[in-house]
C-alpha cells in the first residue's frame, strides 16, 4: 500500500477550516488509547485536557497570559518566514528585550512618572531589535547564515541575563539571590478586566497580529514580503531589495519578540531573574507554522497551544499522570494537525499494488469543491 | 599522563556526540531536508540505549538499540514531511518536544541505576604512538565509528554515484525527478541515516559521555550538532572540525575557572557560542563558495507531479 | 437539544458532588515541583520526602503534586491551581517560586503555604531550609584527612549565597584539619546536564585536585571520580550505587521530617507562619553512611556530627577572616543566620574570585 498526494487546483478552503477538527478528533482517538493503556480513564482525561479549562474565567485568563507572549513571537517570526528569513533566534531577542526594558525600573528605579511604562516598552522593543540586528547584520553585509547565528546569540542572551542579575542589577534588599529589585507598581503593566490578571500584553499581542495581517494583505510591503519569499530572483525584477528585507524582517521580529519580553516581565513576573522564559522562543516557531503563518491564525494557534498547556496541568492533577505523559500528548496533538494540513493542498489516495484503480481516500470530496 | 593530553581526552569525549549528530543531519540536509528534532531522535537514542544495556547487560545491544531508536523516531518525522509534506520545521520541533516526553517516560524506572560503561578498544601497535596513541587508538568503538562516519559521508557523498543523486535532489528536486531519481525513497533513506546517527550520538551520552540515564540529559547538544551543519556550510570535514572546536572551547573554559582566573564565570560559558559565530563569520565571507554547498531545495516540500 | 443538555449538566454536576464529597474526607498537601520528580536530585528529594509524608498519614491525606513548573507566571497559575483544588497546605519546593507564592497566598487567606529556601513570608506563608553548611563542614574536614595533595575541587552551580555558603563551610571544616588546605571551584552554571559536570569534574582532576565534591544535581562527577580512582562526596541524596568505592559520604535531603511535623501541626490546628532553618539535628539533613575511609577518619566525622547536633559546635565560629584578608568573626564569634543566608564573599584558602 502506499500513499499518494495529488495537488489540488487550488487550496481547499472546506479543508483549511476543517483540518483543524480532524486532527482533534484523530488526536482524541489517539489519546484516549493512550491514556486507557496508562490504565486512566480517557474520558475524564480528555475533559481535563480541552474542556475544563475552558469552563473557568479563572483558567481562560490564564490561557490568554500564555499565549500573548506566543502569539506576539509568532507574529513577529511569521514576516521572517514567510521572506525566507530563518530566525530561531526570538529566545534571545525576548530576553535581550526584556534586559532593555527593564533599564528604567531598576536603574533609574527612584523616577517616579507615568512615563515609565511606555518607555520601557519602546526600550523592549528597541532590545529586542538591536539583539535580532546582530544576525541581520552578518547576514546582509557578512553573508552569515542567520540560522546559527541566532541560535547561538540565545545562549550568549541567557548568560548575559544570568550575569546581569547575579552582578550588576542584584537587588540590594533580595539576600543576594539572583533577582533585581521588584519593579514599582508604575512599572507593571495593568490587568484589563477586573475578572483576572490577563493584562495589556495580550492586547499588544492581538493588535499587533491585525496590524501585520493588515499589512500583509492590503500593503505594498506584504506583497513584497511574498514576493520575495517565494523567489529572490522575481523580487528583484519588481525592484525590491532583499537586503533590506532582511533587515525589515529580522528587526520588526526582534522588536515583537523584544515587545513580548518586557510586557511578560513587567505585567507576570514583575522583576527580573535568571529564567524570565520557558521557552516562548521556540514554542512560537511552532505556534507561527500551526497559525500556517497567517497573523490571525497565529492567534487561533496561540490560543490553542496555551489551551494544551492549561489542560496539561488539570491532567497532571486530576488523573496523577506526569508531566511528560501530557507532553507526549502535546506531541502527538502537533503532529495530527501538522499532517491533516495536508488534505488543504491536496488529495489523499491509498495506492495499492496490483489493483488499477486508485481507491479514493477522500471521502469528503463532493462536499470539498 | 600529562595535562594536555588530559584535557585532549576530555575534548574527545564531548564532541563525538555533537559530530556524530551533525553528521547524519548533514546528509539529511544535503538531500533538502531539515529536520530540526536532532534534540528529540538524541534522547530517543540515550533512552534506549541505556535500557537496553541494562537489559541485556552489554553496552553493544545498546549501541543497536540507539541506533535502531533514533531511526524509527526519524521515520515518523519522515513519514510526516515526506509522504503528508507537512511543514518540515513545525514537525522536527514537534519530534522535539515528543521525543523528551517518551523518553522520560520510558526512563523513569532507570533514573538513578548506575549504568555499564562502554569499554575502550586499544588498536595494537598503533595505541603505543606517545601521545597520539591513547587519544586516538585507545577509544570507544562509537569514537571509532565516528571517526569512519566523517570519512565515509565525505567519499560517499563526492565520490559515489549514490551520492551526487542525493546532492542533485538537495539542489534541485524538479529537476532530479525528471532524470528519474527517485526523490521520495532518496529522502527517506536520508531521514533515517539522519536519525540512526542522532540515536548513536545519544547511546554515546548514556554510555561512555556519563553513563547513567536522566531525563533530558542531552541538555541542547541536538541543537549544537543542528548549528554545526551550517556552521560546516554542508562539507563532512568542517563538521569534525567545528565539533572538535566547540568541545575544545567548552573544555578550556572550565579549566579557566580552575585556574581561578576571576573572569566571570557566565562569559566564559558563553565563549563556545560566540565562537562558533565568529568563525562561521570568518568562513562564509566568500558568497560563491557558501552558495555552492548549500543545498538550494533545503526544507522545502516536493511532491511528484503525475 | 435542550433536554439532553440539561441532563448533561445535572450528570456532570452530580459527578462534581460526588468528587468534592470524597476529597472532603482527606486533607489535601498539595505540593510544587520545579524540576521531574524522578530527575535525581533536589526535587526527587522533594518527592521522596512527599511519599514519606504519604505513608505516615496514609488514608487520612492527599498529596497531589505539579512537576516541571517554571519559575515565572507559570508558577503563579499552577499555586493558585493548588489553592482552588481545595489544598490545605501548599509546599512550593524551589527559590524561584517565591513571589509567586506570596501573590497567590493574598488572594487566598485560608490555604497555608509553605516556601522553601526563601525569605519572603506572610502571616500564611511559613518559610523553611535546610542547614545544609553543616554537612558540608564535616565533609571538610573528612577531605582535609583523605587528601594527599591537599586541594580538593568544588563543582558549584550558580553563584547563589546557598553554594557560596557551602563552599566556605568546607573549606573551613577542612582548614580545621590542615590549615592550608584548598578548593577549586568550577561553575558550571547549570544544576543539571550531566555531560557539563561531568566535564567539570574531569577538568578539576586534571588541575591536580584528589578529592571532588559537588553542589550540582547529577550523579556524574561522582562516576568520573569514580573512574579515576579518587574519593568524592554525594549530594541531595545517597549516591553510593554511582560510586561504591567511592563514595565518603554524602549530604542527604531528608524533607519528609519537616513535611510531617508540618502537616501534623495542621491537622492539630497548631500550624504556624514561621521562618524554620533546620540541620543535622532536627532530622531534615542526614548524613550517608561514612564509607571508604579509615576508621580515625569516620570516628572524626562522626564527633564532629554528633558536636553539631549537639548544638556543641557551629560551623561557622571565629576566627574567620575573608578572602581579602580582612576579619570577618572573631575568635569564638558565631555568624547571625541573616548574613549567612545572605553569603556572598569568600573566606580565606578559596582558590577562586566569587563571581559578582
Amino acid at each position: 500500500m502506499r500513499i499518494e498526494l495529488e495537488k489540488r487546483p487550488q487550496a481547499s478552503v472546506f479543508y483549511a477550516v476543517l483540518s483543524p477538527f480532524i486532527a482533534l478528533v484523530l488526536t482524541v482517538i489517539a489519546g484516549g488509547i493512550m491514556f486507557w493503556l496508562l490504565g486512566k480513564d480517557p474520558v475524564s482525561a480528555l475533559y481535563s485536557f480541552f474542556v475544563e479549562p475552558l469552563l473557568d474565567v479563572w483558567s481562560l485568563h490564564e490561557i490568554a497570559i500564555k499565549a500573548a507572549p506566543l502569539i506576539l513571537i509568532g507574529v513577529g517570526l511569521s514576516i521572517c518566514y514567510r521572506s525566507n528569513n530563518w530566525n530561531i533566534g526570538a529566545e534571545g531577542q525576548f530576553i535581550m528585550g526584556a534586559i532593555a526594558g527593564s533599564i528604567v525600573p531598576v536603574v533609574f528605579h527612584e523616577w517616579h512618572s507615568p512615563l515609565v511604562l511606555p518607555l520601557m516598552l519602546i526600550f523592549g522593543m528597541i532590545g529586542g531589535a538591536l539583539y535580532a540586528a546582530i544576525p541581520a547584520f552578518l547576514k546582509a553585509n557578512l553573508n552569515t547564515n542567520e540560522i546559527l547565528s541566532s541560535l547561538m546569540l540565545v545562549y550568549v542572551a541567557q548568560f548575559f541575563l544570568d550575569w546581569i542579575v547575579r552582578g550588576p542589577w542584584r537587588s540590594p534588599e533580595g539576600y543576594n539571590f539572583p533577582v533585581t529589585r521588584n519593579f514599582a507598581p508604575e512599572a507593571i503593566l495593568p490587568e484589563i478586566l477586573d475578572s483576572g490578571r490577563t493584562n495589556l500584553g495580550f492586547v499588544f499581542a492581538i493588535v499587533a497580529a491585525v496590524l501585520i495581517w493588515f499589512m500583509m494583505r492590503y500593503t505594498l510591503k506584504g506583497f513584497e514580503i511574498t514576493v520575495l519569499g517565494q523567489s529572490e530572483r522575481a523580487g528583484r525584477f519588481a525592484g525590491f531589495s532583499s537586503r533590506r528585507m532582511i533587515w525589515f524582517s529580522m528587526l520588526l521580529s526582534g522588536a515583537l519578540a523584544g515587545l513580548a519580553g518586557i510586557s511578560e516581565v513587567s505585567g507576570n513576573i514583575n522583576k527580573l531573574q535568571p529564567i524570565i522564559s520557558p521557552g516562548y522562543g521556540f514554542t512560537a516557531i511552532i505556534v507561527a507554522f500551526l497559525g500556517r503563518l497567517n497573523p490571525l491564525g497565529i492567534i487561533a494557534a496561540g490560543l490553542f497551544l496555551a489551551l494544551t498547556y492549561v489542560g496539561g496541568e488539570a491532567v497532571q492533577l486530576t488523573l496523577t499522570v506526569s508531566d511528560k505523559v501530557t507532553r507526549v500528548f502535546q506531541g502527538l496533538l502537533l503532529f495530527f494537525v501538522l499532517s491533516c494540513d495536508t488534505l488543504i493542498l491536496y488529495k489523499i489516495r491509498l495506492v495499492f499494488p496490483g489493483r488499477t484503480a486508485a481507491v479514493a481516500q477522500d471521502g469528503l470530496q463532493g462536499g470539498a469543491e | 599522563m600529562g595535562i594536555i593530553e588530559a584535557i585532549l581526552l576530555t575534548v574527545v569525549t564531548a564532541a563525538t556526540p555533537l559530530v556524530l549528530a551533525a553528521i547524519g543531519e548533514l546528509v539529511t540536509e544535503r538531500a533538502g531536508v531539515l529536520n530540526l528534532g536532532v534534540e528529540g531522535m538524541m534522547i530517543m537514542g540515550a533512552v534506549l540505549a541505556f535500557v537496553a544495556t541494562q537489559a541485556t547487560g552489554s553496552p553493544y545491544v545498546g549501541i543497536l538499540a540507539g541506533i535502531g531508536g533514533g531511526a524509527l523516531f526519524s521515520l515518523l518525522f519522515g513519514f510526516l514531511t515526506l509522504t503528508l509534506v507537512a511543514n518540515q520545521v513545525a514537525t522536527g520541533l514537534a519530534l522535539t518536544i515528543l521525543g523528551l516526553g517518551i523518553s522520560g517516560q520510558i526512563g523513569e524506572a532507570y533514573v538513578g541505576m548506575s549504568g555499564t560503561k562502554l569499554p575502550p578498544i586499544a588498536i595494537p601497535g598503533l595505541s603505543e604512538i606517545p601521545y597520539l596513541g591513547p587519544l586516538l587508538f585507545k577509544q570507544d568503538l562509537i569514537f571509532y565509528i565516528s571517526i569512519a562516519l566523517v570519512i565515509g559521508v565525505n567519499w560517499f557523498l563526492f565520490k559515489t554515484r549514490a551520492g551526487l543523486k542525493i546532492r542533485a535532489i538537495g539542489d534541485n528536486h524538479g529537476s532530479a525527478h525528471a532524470l528519474g531519481i527517485g526523490v521520495i525513497r532518496t529522502r527517506y533513506l536520508a531521514v533515517l541515516f539522519g536519525g540512526a546517527c542522532a540515536g548513536l550520538a545519544g547511546a554515546q551520552l548514556s554510555l561512555v559521555y556519563t553513563p547513567q540515564w536522566v531525563e533530558n540529559m542531552s541538555a541542547g547538544r541536538g541543537w549544537i550538532a543542528l548549528a554545526l551543519v551550517v556552521f560546516a556550510s554542508w562539507r563532512p570535514w568542517r563538521v569534525l572540525a567545528g565539533g572538535y572546536l566547540f568541545g575544545a572551547v567548552s573544555i578550556s573554559q572550565l579549566h579557566a575557572q580552575a585556574l581561578g582566573l576571576g573572569i566571570p564565570s557566565q562569559f566564559l560559558s558563553a565563549l563556545p557560542y560566540v565562537a562558533t559565530v565568529v568563525v562561521l563569520v570568518l568562513i562564509s565571507h566568500n558568497r560563491r563558495m557558501t552558495l555552492i554547498n548549500t543545498p538550494a531545495s533545503l526544507g522545502k516540500p516536493f511532491v511528484p507531479d503525475r | 437539544m435542550k433536554k439532553l443538555l440539561l441532563a448533561l449538566a445535572t450528570s456532570a454536576a452530580v459527578l462534581g458532588f460526588a468528587a468534592s464529597a470524597s476529597a472532603q474526607d482527606k486533607t489535601k498537601i498539595c505540593f510544587i515541583y520545579v524540576g521531574s520528580k524522578t530527575d535525581g536530585g533536589w526535587t526527587q528529594a522533594h518527592d521522596i520526602g512527599r511519599q514519606a509524608l504519604q505513608a505516615e498519614f496514609g488514608d487520612k491525606i492527599e498529596t497531589p503534586f505539579l512537576e516541571s513548573v517554571p519559575e515565572g507566571p507559570d508558577a503563579e497559575r499552577a499555586i493558585e491551581r493548588m489553592a482552588r483544588s481545595g489544598c490545605a497546605l501548599v509546599f512550593t519546593t524551589s527559590f524561584g517560586f517565591m513571589d509567586a507564592t506570596i501573590k497567590v497566598a493574598e488572594k487566598f487567606p485560608d490555604v497555608k503555604f509553605e516556601h522553601a529556601t526563601g525569605f519572603k513570608s506572610a502571616p500564611n506563608v511559613a518559610t523553611y531550609n535546610s542547614r545544609f553548611y553543616e554537612g558540608r563542614y564535616i565533609q571538610g574536614q573528612i577531605a582535609a584527612k583523605m587528601s594527599q595533595k591537599g586541594v580538593a575541587g568544588y563543582i558549584a552551580s550558580f553563584p547563589i549565597p546557598e553554594v557560596v555558603m557551602g563552599i566556605n563551610a568546607f573549606v573551613h571544616g577542612a582548614q580545621s584539619v590542615n590549615p592550608d588546605f584548598k578548593v577549586k571551584v568550577i561553575w558550571a552554571n547549570t544544576w543539571f546536564d550531566p555531560g557539563k559536570e561531568a566535564d567539570a569534574a574531569k577538568a578539576l582532576i586534571d588541575q591536580g585536585v584528589d578529592i571532588l565534591t559537588q553542589h550540582t544535581d547529577t550523579t556524574a562527577p561522582m562516576q568520573v571520580a569514580a573512574e579515576r580512582g579518587i574519593k568524592a562526596f554525594g549530594q541531595a541524596s545517597d549516591m553510593i550505587k554511582a560510586g561504591p568505592e567511592t563514595q565518603l559520604t554524602a549530604i542527604v535531603d531528608t524533607w519528609g521530617a519537616y513535611y510531617i511535623k508540618r502537616t501534623k501541626e495542621l491537622l492539630d490546628g497548631t500550624w504556624k507562619s514561621e521562618q524554620v532553618w533546620d540541620g543535622l539535628k532536627d532530622g531534615i539533613l542526614t548524613m550517608a553512611p561514612y564509607t571508604n575511609m579509615p576508621d580515625d577518619v569516620k570516628k572524626m566525622a562522626e564527633d564532629t556530627e554528633a558536636k553539631i547536633r549537639s548544638g556543641e559546635l557551629h560551623p561557622f565560629t571565629g576566627p574567620i577572616k575573608k578572602q581579602d584578608g580582612s576579619e570577618w568573626l572573631k575568635d569564638g564569634e558565631k555568624p547571625e543566620d541573616g548574613v549567612l543566608l545572605g553569603m556572598n564573599f569568600y573566606i580565606a584558602g578559596v582558590d577562586d574570585k566569587l563571581p559578582q
